[in-house]
Parts: C-alpha cells; structure tokens; sequence
C-alpha cells in the first residue's frame, strides 16, 4: 500500500533563468556596489550622453523665445535655442559625473531635475516664439492622471494581496457605464436633482464594479482559474456588455445616457495660492478625491493591522495561514474594495463628458496597470507615475494646436517606451508581491 | 497540559495517509515521533495543527476533544508548530511576522502598536536567551536565526505544546546544539514538546520517548535509554536495514576530474567556493560532505556548466572544461543527478518518456537534423524503465504522479543508463522510501565497480560513510579535509563540518 | 505491490496516486472526453447566458411582459448565426475571412503559451508584420508569385522581430512580458498611424491615415477561384494559416527546437540543467509566435484589404487570446474554435440585420465562452459533472523580480 506524506507541492515559482545568467557573470564589484548597481548607474550615464546628443541635436533647431504663461495673467519666457544648449552641456556634465563616480543617493534626484530641464528645453523648442498655457498644461494634467491614481489604487490593492488584477480596463469601463445609465435615470426620480441622481450613479458604479471584483476574486480563488485569464474574461466580457447595452439600450433611451458633467469645486484659500492653486485646487472632487484616497491607502497599507496582514497575505500567504489570518477571506475583501474604487474611479469618465460610449475608457485601466508597476506597488509612486503619464497626455493634446511638426503619436508613445525602460530594470528594478498571481489552497 | 490523539485515520484518495494513530504527550517531556519519508508523519501534524481534518479519531486536550477547523483553533487551544519550511514573510520585520495575527493595536484597532510589539518580542527573546533583533528583517537572518523568529511566534501565543517538523534539516552542527539547548529550556518552562525527525541519532540524543510511525501506522514505543538505533531503523521500515552500502575494496584507476583552484563568487562578489583543488580517479567515489549551505551547490553548478567559474581550472581526463556548459559536459560523458529532483531533476507534465529523452533529445538515435524520432525514444525508455525498476503503469504515463522515489529512478536511468566517465550525484536519495535509496546506492557502486569516477555530494553524513572511498569535508566554500574513508569515522567528519578542525587538506 | 503502487510522498499530491493500469487508460479517456465535452458545454452555457442577456435587455417586450416575443427573438437570432455564417457560400466565405487571421494569431498566442510565455503581444506584430508586407506589396511590380511569397516574408520577418525584442528583454533583464506586449502593442498602434500618415505609405490624395493600394497580382489569391463573384472575400490566408497550424503541430510534437521550448515552458530549470539555453529559447519563442501574428497582420492586409489602415489589426490579437484557450493551445483545437469565432462573426452580422440585435452580442458570448473554458469547475458545477478539476493549463508565473 501506499502511504502518501502530506503533499507539498513545488510552488517556488520558477524565476526567469535569464536574470540568474545576468547576474552570474558579476565578477569583482568595488565599491561596495553590486553588479546590477553598477549596471544601473552605467545605463544611467549612457542615457544621460543620448539625452545631452539629442537636446543638442535638435532642441537648439528653433530660434525665438517661448512665454509660459501663468495665473493672473504672468507669464515667463526662455529663449529656446539658449536653454537648448545650455541644458546639453549640463546633461553632459551630468553624464560626465555619474559616468565617473555616480551621485549615490542623489542618482534619483539629478535624474528628476535632469528630466525637467530636458522637459523645459523641449517645451521651449516646441513653443518658440509662441505663448503657451503652462499652467493649463499642469492643471489638466492632473486631470488627466485621476483615473489612472483610482485603477492604480484598485491594482495595489489587489496585487499587494496577492491577486493579480489585469481587469482593471474592465473595472474602470464597468464604472463608467453604471453611473451614466443609472445617474442619468436617478435624476428623473422624484426628490432627487441632476446633482444628487449623480451621486447615486457613482454609488451604483461602485457597486457595479464590486460585483465584478467579486466575480475575479470568486473565478481566481474559487476555481484557481488563472488570474491573467479571470482578467482577461473580465475586460472581455465587460467590453462586450456595455458596447451591447449601449447600443441596444442607451441608443434607443437616449435620456438613460445623459447626466450633468462636475464642475470644478474650488477649495476655498487653497486655491489662491499662487500657481499651485490652479494647478490643485482648483479641480473637481475626483481630483481630490484620489488625493486623499492616496494618503488613506497608503497610511493603512503600511502602518495598520489591515496593512500589516494585506502585504502578508500577498507575499507569503501560508506564514499567513498558519498564524490564524484567513487568507481567502482577506483576499476576497480586497479585490472586492478594490473593484469598488475602480468603480468611483470609472464615473471619472461621466462626470467629466456627461455621458457614457462606447469603450470610453480606452485602454486607460491597461496604462493604470503600467502605474502599478511603474509606482513599484506603492500608493505614492502610483500616484507619481499617474501625474507622469497624465503629463505626456495633456502635453500631446497641447502640442496638436502648437502644430510642432514633431507627430503627436511619438509624444504619445513616451509613456509606453519609459514603462519598458522601468520594467527592463535600466533605472532600477521594481519587485512584485511574492505570491501575486498564484492561487492559494489551504493544504 | 496533556495532549492526545486517539485513534486518528486521515484518508486521501485511495490513499491512508494515517491509520489509527495514537499519541500522548505532557507538559514537560519531549517525544520523538520518527518514521521514513512518507510514513504520514506531516499529515499527522497537520491534522493536529487545524490544516486537515481528520476523517477518524479525535484530539483531546486535558482529557477535553478539541475541533480544529483551523490554525486559529489550534492556536487557541495552546498548540504550536515549527514548520520544515520556514512560515516568515522574507520583506517583513521580526516583529511584524511575530505578531502578525495577533497583534497589539492602537486607536481601536486600527493602527498596528509596533511599538509594543517590539517590545514583547524583545522581552520573549531575552527570557529564552535567544538574543533576536525585533527590528531586523527575516531576509538578512541566517536560517538558524530564522528558527528562532519562529520559536518566539509560537511563544508569544502562549503555546503549551510546541511541535518541531524536521527542525536540525537545515541546522549547522553548532546552530543544533543551539537549539537542543533552547528545547532544553523550553522543557524545563514545562512545555511539551513533540519533535518529529527522520534521523534517530537526533531521536535518541534528545527524546524523552520515541513514537515510531510506519505507512501510517504508529508500530511501537521506544524508550532512548536502552533502544539501539538498529533496532529502531528496524521498526521504522519494517524490515532489518542494512545501514552499510556492500562494497569491495577497490584500487582507484587514473584521475579523471582534477579540479584547481576553483573559485566561484556570487554577484557581490563574495566567494562561494574558494579555491577548491581535488581529484576523482576512475573506480572511485569520493564523498563530499558538509552542512547544508557550505558551497556544496555551487561547487556542483560550477563543476557542470550551471554556473560560471570565476578563477581556477577544472579538467576532464586532461581536456580543459573550465568554460563548458551543461550541454558540453553531457557531450563528454558526465552525468548530474541534480540536488532537486522536483526543481531541475525532471519535468512534471512530461511523461516518462519525455522526461528520459531530457538530456539525450538531440542525439542519435533519439534526433536526427531538427526532428525528434519519439517512437525510437518510446522504445529506448521501455528499455530502461524495465532495467531501471521503475514502477510506472506506463512509458507515456506524467512523471509527476509517479512517487518521489520512482521519480528519482527516472533521472538515475537518464543518467546513468549511457557510457560515462564522471558521474556527479548530489542528494542522490533525498525525501525517497528506504527501498529506492538502497537500489539508488548499489546503482552508484557499480558504477564504481565499472571504472566510472563518481562525486556524490550529500548533507546526510551517513549517506556520504556509507559509499565514498575518500571523503571530503566542505566548510565556508573550502575543504577543509581529505580523509579515505578506511581511516576515518563519523566523529572526525562532523568535527571537520562544524569547522570545529582543520587540517592540512 | 502492482505496478502502480506508489510508495513515498509524491509530488503530485495524494489525489491520483493510485492508479492502475487500467485506472489510467480510464482517466485518459476521461481526458479525451473533457477535451471535447467542455468546450461543447461551455459553447453551451455562454449561449445560454447569451440568451439570459438578450432577453433581459428587451426593455420594451419586458414591459409589456411578452415573454413569448422575447423567446421568438432569441430564437430567430441564434438561427441566424448558422443561417448567415453557413448557409450560403458567401456565408461561408466570410466565416473564413474571420477566421483566417484568428487561427494564425490564435497560434502566436499558443507558442508562447507552450513555451510559458503569457504573449498578449499579437496585435502590435500584426501591426508590424501587416506593415511591413503592405509595404513591399504595394511597392513591387513583380509577378505574383515572386511578390507574394516576399510580402509574405516581411510580414513573418517585421512580427517576428516585434515579438522577438519582447523575448530578448525578458531574456537579458526579466521584464515581465504582460507589461511590455501591452506597451509594444500601443507603440506599434502610434508607428502604423504614424507611418500611414508619411508619404512613404499614405495613399495619394487621401488626409485620413491609409496606405496605398496592392496590385491585384500582389494580392493572395481568392480561395473561390472558380466563382467571379466578387463577394467573396476568401482568400489563400485561408491555407496560409492552416500551413501555420500543421507547422506548428510538427514544431511542438517532433522537432527539437520544440522540445526545448516545451521543456522551458513547463519547467525553466530543468531545460538549463538539460543544457538548453533560456534566453535563446525566450527570444526564439516570441519570435515564431511574433512570426505567425506577423502572417495574420500580412494575410488582412494583402489578402483581405488590399492596403493598409490604423484599424487593421482591430481586436483581432485579443481575441485570438480566447481562440487558443478555447483551441487548449493544441493547431487543431485552435483551428475549430476560430471558426467557431469566425461563425460568430459572420452570422451575428445577419443576426444583427434580421433581428436587430447589436453586433456586439458576440463580443459577450466570445468572453462567456472563454470564462467556461477557462473554469473547467465551475462549468462542471453547472452541469453537475463529476471529477472535480483545477485551475487552467496556463499558470501565471508572478512579475518575475
């Protein structure tokens, strides 16, 4: 007969060979660094030469000043073609130090005023002679990244309990739908107005979409499908559904599909703040909304009970198990939460054109899944990585009517080549939650 | 506190995992509760610790039955488990994965009181003498540190009984003097203490009583006083054991493996092995022996092309294979039964075809140009399977539902089944049955016996006594001896793996 | 002891231990009846629910409460789907014309899934591959039979090295191949747009992003050679992909090659300890896989289009994703299940005209069958089959640190 001992089986996830290659070949390292340190800081330098050629290359192409315009009619210029050479000598002065001996914990404050100094130049370049809404830039740029900080947050707080939430394309897309169809039907009911049949859109977005989270979690944890696949279904499935409700539903009742657009609330004092006020305080309640959303999260992530088992449960959930903290139990009510701020972050869209169409959110919640990364799973750097992405958003709208000649498409694909140069470790490696993506059995 | 278990019968799927097993143990005593691999000694816990419930039987404390549905009950109810495989969160602090569960809270419940948490650690480990860091991160603890981190857990929660699931496996010779010391203590503090172990000289060192289980069954009560571990071995199998490899006397051919200076650094640069120099000549196997951890791993991925050599030589009958890969090594000849079947050993969804073709795919007569002529590999594997004993209903049936000691068989037939000049075993009978180890060990002395040179690495000491001619001793990444086994004894090879002795090696 | 007692702790877990001889033929059979029962079932249920769905948004029937009417509806539009996707040549012809490119795409996402890959990569090397050929097609003025097999070529060529540099970076740096097939997919959507706006492709005298027009000799054959009808759109993509799909099937059961990237798939340290080499078999997977997208990019544009525009990858790439789950990864299956889609297509095309139903119905059906197939459990649950079973083929390896 056969006795069998208790199964373990083999659930060390298998890493990439590659990187165990890479790292083989490090021979001596002096300095205290290790060889991907030094990889980094070598990669660094390089980029920094490129960044000195290009700016040289082509930012001193345009002649004439660009104004920048501010708040209350200020504004300031810079001479294109000046700063264009004088930001490739600095770069290459840069380059030429951390090349030499690397700006140890500095490397990522030089790399951020570097990336603004390259940033300027090209604004420069690209409004020589003409004047430009710096401020605006700024303002919808933070518009822009609200959505992106809600499915980043949903995506935290889904990954950092070990489930991996490719759906929040599908989460988003379900929120916008549910709070134009159900706010614009609220605010025909009797007793309540545009405003108040709003709000119950965005709660039932928050429903919806928590629904749907349910439904990940139940297909993932239940019957351990895939969660690649789970979110696969679900970005699938929630296309489908309300591309086929809007067009069978929504276009034969247009008044299901109309609700009033947010104003922007201004906070009062705040918002006079020079500049920063216009740029923070003067936008509608999703935007501070994901703000404080982040202070919250990232306060209970890290210094809570909540916290403290969440991250257990996403790194190592039989530690988890065997100290008496339900895993499943935990796992399901994060997903679950988390769908429903996809939800809220979904009415974003209806608050802001009034109505829902048809895949509306546009491949938005896959980029929010780039912020998850790019933010190395932390609420504050999802939400440094959103503003980044809503940058390149807003200053790609704002390039189209400057008419550069430069293709918008290429200011648009940046995001997506700086996400590869992120997640290929060329500026620094970000580490995932242990046990995001594996299913867990309780023995 | 008394603890028992009446009676318990846990069934798997055409399988009895535990028949009928009973156990007692009281505050204050320490039980040894010894068996092979497979015996049902996990399940066994399991069932204790809330992870599986129990088809049959029941669990009393003080005389009162318990229902354990989960850990929490279990918790409850003053039971604690140190797991084989660590349970610590790697990124989190020993504080954290002290309290985690239990954990002191401020403003309602809501914050984590780290600071407390702190502190209760700290006085925990002042009063067991265990001397832990509360803010130090598991990642940078070594193992036997980690051990510690998961004794205080169960501390902190009050534990009456405190169960240790192979705790010396992963232990240094000093970190399990350590640690009989603090289950010494722990005694005396008038725990109870239940000590599951496969290796009997540790059963008999510490014990108070033994409890020995075999295919699910408990079979008998030894007492460590008057027990001779021949004895118990018997009780464990079921059979007498021969615990001596027969072997003849052989004179060793010339050198095939000379090895010199080899140094290999891990990516800060820090060495794993340190200039290591040795010989294998043919008709010999040479043992390598030492603690877990000790650059024995290395060693091997160096020696086959798994990992790159830094400094020093390593020659083949005279042919330089310093820079050689994995494929280049099995071209000449050198076979490598890995350290983890379950990782690198074989593939679970490929049949036992598949899984025999692994290393030899790409030649004749299995290949030819780009394709696979798997009816030809179909045959070769019925061939081996029947040479090989491998109890599998079929060539095409998934390797992975085979057992552990089939499984191994599986690689040895690979390995070994083709003209070699070097073969390299590393744990060649780790977690296996007592029948598949004996048949892995005469496979490797006739091996021997056919002039092939042979490098077994293995942690378990008595393994390396058994077949190794000349037995060499790693410590800290260098051997630190060179013994023939004829002139030497367990005691002089476990000095040397403490590095409590050096030598001129 | 029989032959198939098994006498220490396995890795398998205990479930299965015990199988006889005559136990795992059983089993076998078992396998072979999951194979084709389930996805019949789950085709099944995800119609069922389909029809739950069309029914709930009937607002106006659901008012007056004409459950009947709503029944007959739901009736008419599945007789449709057949009747429109087979029921006539033209029928047929444009089930093929959808199938074509989601069997070779279907097959680009089973040969990186085979070789443990998760590639959700095929619509950006559909871009690259479908751009690249256009090019050449529109730009020679060879013979037919020079010209095509060279666009063909490019298309295999531009997808291959698409998918490749995805491989290559996960190889050299563990970048996690989810991410960054999502990002090369969005760059190579803004090249095309780009590129069809430069006069190097746009179509003379047109302002919106198109490229200019292939020859008919540049063109692949229609697949009705014999009708003139021009209707019928089929064209010799058709055997083009089930060329794909034999090469694939010889590619992962007896080629070498093969071999290493199943060994990989399954078990990355077992084919570096078997002297295989990882970052050449990553590299080389998504190249093959970015290969057959490629030919799905190449067949839309000088097969089914003629020219090139920003849309013609469409979702293909994505649902190609459901087609190789439905297909379990295996040439044959994926080959029925894009027909199976591209029945879908064609025939909710018809259902939309005859019933008013949206198109888009389909798209819902397309997940729900990919939910059931992708939760074996939970479709034997509803229909109360026995033999519990877990998880999906494909396991997800975590972000890779």
């Amino acid at each position: 007969m056969s006795i069998s001992e208790s199964p373990a089986p083999d659930q060390t996830p298998i890493e990439t060979t590659a990187t165990t290659t890479a790292t083989a070949d490090a021979s001596n390292a002096p300095g205290g660094m290790t060889f991907e340190e030094r990889r980094h800081a070598r990669n660094l330098g390089i980029s920094y030469v490129v960044l000195a050629g290009v700016t040289a290359l082509f930012l001193t192409r345009h002649e004439g000043t660009a104004t920048f315009n501010l708040d209350g009619g200020r504004s300031f210029g810079l001479p294109a073609q000046g700063l264009g050479w004088f930001v490739a000598a600095a770069l290459a002065v840069t380059a030429g130090i951390q090349l030499w001996r690397g700006y140890g914990k500095y490397t990522n404050v030089v790399l951020a005023m570097a990336s603004i100094l390259v940033f300027m130049s090209f604004l420069s370049w690209a409004a020589a002679g003409r004047s430009f809404s710096f401020i605006g830039m700024l303002a919808s740029a933070v518009t822009f990244s609200t959505p992106l900080i809600f499915g980043a947050c949903a995506g935290i707080m889904c990954e950092r309990s070990g489930v991996v939430n490719i759906a929040i394309e599908g989460l988003l897309l379900s929120g916008a739908f549910t709070s134009a169809l159900v706010g614009s039907i609220a605010a025909s009911w009797p007793g309540l107005g545009d405003s108040s049949g709003f709000w119950v859109g965005v709660l039932a977005a928050m429903i919806a979409s928590a629904l749907l989270a349910w439904l990940l979690a139940w297909l993932a944890i239940r019957f351990k499908v895939d969660q690649v696949i789970v979110g696969f279904f679900i970005n699938f499935f929630v296309l489908g559904l309300t591309s086929f409700l809007s067009s069978r539903v929504l276009t034969e009742n247009p008044d299901y599909n109309d609700t009033p657009t947010l104003g922007a609330w201004k906070i009062p004092l705040l918002e006079r703040i020079p500049i920063l006020g216009q740029i923070l305080f003067q936008q509608t309640v999703f935007v501070y909304s994901a703000m404080l959303l982040v202070v919250v999260f990232t306060w209970f992530l890290f210094r809570s009970k909540w916290g403290l088992r969440t991250r257990a449960v996403g790194e190592h959930p039989r530690a988890a198990d065997t100290l008496g903290i339900n895993v499943l139990r935990l796992r399901y009510r994060n997903v679950i939460l988390a769908g429903a701020i996809a939800g809220f972050g979904g009415s974003w869209w209806t608050a802001t054109i009034g109505r829902f169409n048809e895949n509306i959110t546009n491949g938005r919640g896959f980029i929010a899944l780039a912020v998850v990364i790019v933010g190395r799973w932390h609420p504050v750097g999802a939400i440094s990585a959103a503003l980044l992405f809503g940058l390149f958003d807003s200053v790609a709208d704002k390039l189209s009517l400057l008419n550069t000649g430069l293709p918008s498409e290429f200011i648009k694909m940046t995001p997506y080549l700086m996400t590869i140069v992120v997640v290929a470790g060329f500026v620094g490696r970000s580490r995932g939650p242990k046990a995001a993506g594996q299913p867990y059995e309780s023995q | 506190m008394e603890l028992e278990l009446r009676g318990i019968t846990k069934r798997f799927p055409g399988v009895v995992a535990n028949d009928d097993v009973n156990l007692r143990v009281r505050g204050g005593e320490v039980l040894a509760l010894v068996g092979e691999n497979g015996a049902g000694k996990s399940t066994l816990m399991n069932v204790l610790y809330g992870l599986y419930k129990a088809d049959e039987g029941e669990i009393l404390i003080d005389g009162v039955p318990q229902h354990f549905t989960s850990p929490r009950d279990a918790i409850a109810a003053g039971i604690g488990m140190v797991h084989q495989h660590f349970m610590l969160v790697p990124v989190f602090t020993v504080a954290e994965n002290v309290v985690m569960g239990v954990e002191p809270t401020a403003f309602g419940g809501i914050k984590l009181d780290i600071a407390t948490a702190r502190a209760q650690v700290r006085s925990i480990s002042e009063q067991y003498g265990m001397h832990l860091d509360p803010d130090a991160k598991i990642e940078d603890l070594p193992v036997g540190l980690q051990q510690r981190v998961e004794i205080i857990k169960v501390l902190f929660r009050d534990a009456e009984i405190v169960v240790f699931d192979e705790p010396t496996a992963v232990l240094t010779p000093q970190e399990i003097e350590d640690f009989f010391v603090i289950v010494e203590t722990l005694k005396a503090d008038g725990k109870g203490i239940v000590f599951i172990t496969h290796k009997l000289r540790e059963a008999l060192r510490i014990a108070d009583r033994i409890e020995v289980l075999r295919r699910g069954k408990t079979v008998g009560e030894a007492d460590p006083t008057t027990v001779k571990d021949t004895e118990l071995a018997e009780m464990m199998v079921g059979r007498p054991v021969d615990l001596v490899v027969a072997k003849e006397v052989r004179e060793p051919g010339p050198t095939v493996l000379d090895v010199r200076d080899l140094t290999v650094r891990e990516p800060g640069g820090r060495a794993l092995v340190d200039h290591v120099s040795f010989q294998v000549h043919a008709g010999e196997i040479v043992g390598i022996a030492g603690v877990q951890g000790n650059g024995q791993t290395e060693l091997v991925d160096a020696l086959v092309g798994l990992r790159r050599i830094a400094e020093g030589r390593v020659a083949l009958q005279g042919t330089d294979i310093t820079e050689a890969d994995p494929r280049d090594m099995h071209r000449h000849g050198v076979a490598h039964i890995p350290e983890d079947r379950q990782r690198e050993g074989i593939v679970k969804d490929f049949d036992v075809t598949e899984n025999l073709a692994l290393t030899a795919y790409y030649t004749a007569p299995l290949s030819s140009g780009v394709s696979i002529d798997w009816g030809s590999a179909r045959e070769e594997a019925a061939r081996l399977v029947d040479q090989f004993d491998i109890r599998t209903p079929s060539v095409t049936t998934p390797v992975g539902t085979l057992s552990g000691g089939n499984q191994q068989k599986v690689i040895v037939a690979r390995e070994l089944s083709r003209e070699l000049k070097l073969a390299i075993a590393c744990q060649p009978t780790r977690g296996i049955d007592v029948g598949s180890i004996e048949y892995i060990h005469e496979r490797i002395v006739a091996l021997r016996d056919a002039g092939v040179a042979v490098l077994v690495v293995s942690t378990e000491l008595d393994e390396v006594m058994a077949l190794a001619d000349r037995v060499l001793v790693m410590y800290r990444g260098t051997i630190v001896a060179d013994l023939q086994r004829a002139s030497t004894d367990h005691n002089e090879v476990g000095l040397y793996m403490a590095g409590a002795k050096e030598s001129a090696a | 002891m029989t032959a198939a007692t098994v006498d220490g702790g396995s890795s398998s877990g205990p479930r299965g231990d015990e199988r006889t001889p005559k136990a795992v033929a059983f089993f076998d059979r078992i396998d072979a009846y999951n194979n084709l029962l389930l996805p019949v079932l789950a085709i099944v249920s995800a119609l069922v629910a389909g029809a739950v769905i069309i029914g709930l948004t009937d607002i106006d029937r659901l008012k007056e409460g004409d459950i009947l009417g709503i029944l007959g509806t739901i009736k008419d539009a599945y007789l449709a789907l057949p009747a429109g996707a087979l029921g006539s040549l033209n029928g047929i012809s444009e089930t093929i014309v959808s199938a074509t490119p989601l069997i070779l795409a279907g097959l680009c996402f089973a040969i990186a899934a085979r070789s443990g890959l998760f590639n959700i990569g095929a619509t950006g090397q559909m871009f690259a591959g479908g751009m690249a050929s256009v090019w050449v097609g529109f730009s020679m003025n060879g013979p037919g039979i020079v010209q095509v097999p060279l666009a063909l070529l490019a298309g295999i060529v531009a997808g291959g090295i698409w998918g490749g540099i995805v491989g290559f970076l996960k190889a050299r740096t563990g970048a996690h191949e989810v991410i960054t097939t999502i990002m090369t997919n969005y760059i190579a959507g803004l090249l095309t747009l780009w590129l069809l706006k430069t006069d190097a492709f746009q179509q003379p005298g047109k302002d919106n992003p198109i490229s200019k027009t292939v020859r008919p000799e540049g063109r692949l054959p229609d697949l009705f050679f014999w009708s003139d009808n021009p209707a019928l759109r089929a064209h010799w993509g058709f055997l083009v992909a089930i060329a794909g799909a034999m090469f694939t099937w010889w590619l992962f059961e007896r080629s070498k090659i093969g071999f290493e990237l199943r060994t990989f798939g399954s078990n990355a340290d077992a084919a570096r300890y078997a002297g295989m080499k990882p970052a050449t078999l990553t590299t080389m997977a998504m190249f093959i896989a970015g290969a057959m997208a490629g030919l799905a990019g190449a067949s839309q544009v000088i097969g089914t289009q003629g020219y090139a525009t920003e849309s013609f990858a469409g979702s293909i790439g994505f649902d190609a994703i459901a087609v190789a789950l439905l297909g379990r990864n295996k040439p044959t299956g994926i080959v029925f299940a894009a027909f199976l889609f591209g029945i879908l297509e064609a025939g909710g095309r018809r259902m939309q005209l005859e019933t008013d139903i949206p198109l888009d119905v389909v798209l819902v059906l397309r997940a729900l069958i990919v939910l059931f197939i992708a939760a074996p459990a939970l479709t034997r649950l509803l229909w109360r089959l026995k033999r519990e079973g877990g998880g999906s083929a494909l396991q997800f390896r975590g972000w890779g640190a």
